[in-house]
């Protein structure tokens, strides 16, 4: 079935937190008006990255993250006689150009900066192709999408939004999932609010007794919710609004016994059973 | 006579409306009006006060089904409806991923109107071919894993009778995790 929409509706932050929880595989495309950009994942992880500007062969991620020279690049390219990213990256260790530790880097900077771009888009049309692999002779490097959503949650500068997602701040605790907390980055500013989620504490007093404002306490626990660290609750003690039954049907049902209200249900199911 | 009812509720076209018509037994009761904004001419009429469908049991019990209004500006209909609810059922509009939040805005209203009520997630249009699988409208919507996520199509009877049965089998769980 089809992934498709707009981002609009449904944000970069949002479109890789699913990928990452459905452990996705395929192709994500992504198409402004002015750009366009493919990633690739498998089994929710980040593989590769690319532009519909830029190939995003070896060469071009290592010249783009400054690891080698146009003309460094020409030459090996020449000299190696083939496009596939493996030759490519032997030939240039082998000629000293760069080391291995040079082409991780550079292969994970020229990701990530093509992902956290797309942070900052708020418009495009994605579609998700469950049947595409990433492309064949290009260097592939698996990157947990949970940093990579931590970190891109904490660049959406737009407050409008955050209001959004956490309307109240004062109704609205933490709690902490159970997703292991080792391998994941995070600040001094995660970590103080981590260590102030109880589940008698609203957002709002974590954010009282850390000293931050609305905005950072918004910024701060959008990240960790995306990246499925925490997720909201209502505060132990703030009682939800009870309504009483008013109207007649309702006091029916509730002066009814447990086994009544079954034998009620259970007719219910047998007669929709027969429609 | 005892009458229970169920609420369906779901943004601005998700499909209520043809939800209730296909396991109604009278006529669906709707106070539909031609549409006047350019912006939600996706049909061309909406749903102003409630739809109400009847599906009568014996002499005795008969279910109410009540659609609410999709619009927000309609939105104050919602808590009278909800007054007493069996359950409900929240109806998503599969091919279209921009109504999402406003999908999960309502089902955050209704959870607050009744805390404890059974309710169900229905992944309608699942017959179209954009149509996002009820697992991704689950992680798109933050939906907890407790609460069914049911693939549906409002216009095909035998889906509308799934989703209805699932909804009634967990008002039967929770009945018996209270007791």
């Amino acid at each position: 079935m089809a992934l498709k929409g707009n981002l609009r509706d449904f944000s970069t932050t949002q479109l890789l937190n699913l990928v990452n929880l459905a452990r996705k595989t395929g192709k994500l495309s992504v198409n402004s008006p002015t750009i366009g950009a493919s990633l690739y994942f498998k089994e929710g992880r980040l593989v590769h990255a690319s532009t519909n500007t830029e190939d995003g062969n070896l060469t071009v991620m290592l010249i783009k993250t400054g690891k080698l020279t146009k003309e460094q690049a020409v030459a090996i390219s020449k000299k190696s006689g083939s496009t596939s990213d493996n030759v490519i990256g032997k030939y240039l260790m082998d000629a000293k150009l760069v080391s291995r530790e040079d082409i991780v880097q550079g292969v994970k900077d020229y990701m990530l900066e093509i992902v956290y771009d797309l942070f900052t888009w708020h418009d495009g049309d994605f579609f998700f192709d469950q049947d595409s692999e990433s492309p064949s002779g290009r260097i592939t490097m698996p990157l947990n999408l949970d940093n990579v959503i931590l970190e891109g949650s904490r660049r959406i500068q737009e407050l409008d939004k955050l209001q959004d997602e956490l309307p109240d701040l004062s109704t609205i605790a933490l709690k902490i999932t159970d997703k292991p907390l080792r391998g994941v980055k995070l600040t001094q500013d995660d970590w103080r609010v981590i260590s102030h989620i109880h589940p008698r504490n609203s957002i709002k007093q974590i954010a009282q007794n850390n000293n931050m404002d609305e905005f950072q306490i918004r910024k701060i626990v959008y990240g960790m919710m995306q990246a499925g660290l925490v997720e909201i609750i209502r505060p132990e003690g703030l009682e939800p609004k009870k309504k009483k039954p008013v109207t007649r049907a309702a006091r029916k049902a509730a002066s009814q016994s447990p086994a009544e209200k079954r034998s009620v249900v259970t007719k219910l199911i047998d007669r929709i059973k027969r429609i | 006579m005892q009458t229970v009812k169920m609420v369906i509720t779901g943004p601005f076209s998700a499909g209520k409306t043809e939800f209730i018509q296909s396991v109604s037994e009278i006529d669906v009761v709707t106070t539909e009006r031609k549409i006047s904004s350019d912006a939600e001419r996706v049909k061309n009429e909406t749903t102003v006060a409630m739809d109400f469908g009847r599906i009568t049991v014996d002499d005795d019990l008969v279910l109410y089904l009540f659609g609410t209004p999709g619009q927000r500006r309609f939105d104050f209909m919602w808590e009278i409806l909800s007054e007493g609810m069996l359950g409900f059922i929240v109806l998503v509009d599969s091919v279209r991923p921009e109504t999402f939040r406003e999908a999960k805005h309502i089902l955050e209203v209704f959870r607050g109107y009744a805390t404890t009520t059974p309710y169900v997630v229905a992944a309608n249009k699942q017959d179209l071919p954009d149509a996002w699988t009820p697992e991704d409208i689950r992680i798109a919507l933050k939906i907890e894993k407790e609460i069914k996520v049911l693939a549906c199509v409002a216009t095909d009877k035998e889906t509308v009778k799934t989703v209805l049965l699932e909804l009634l089998y967990s008002i039967l769980e929770n009945m018996q995790t209270d007791e």
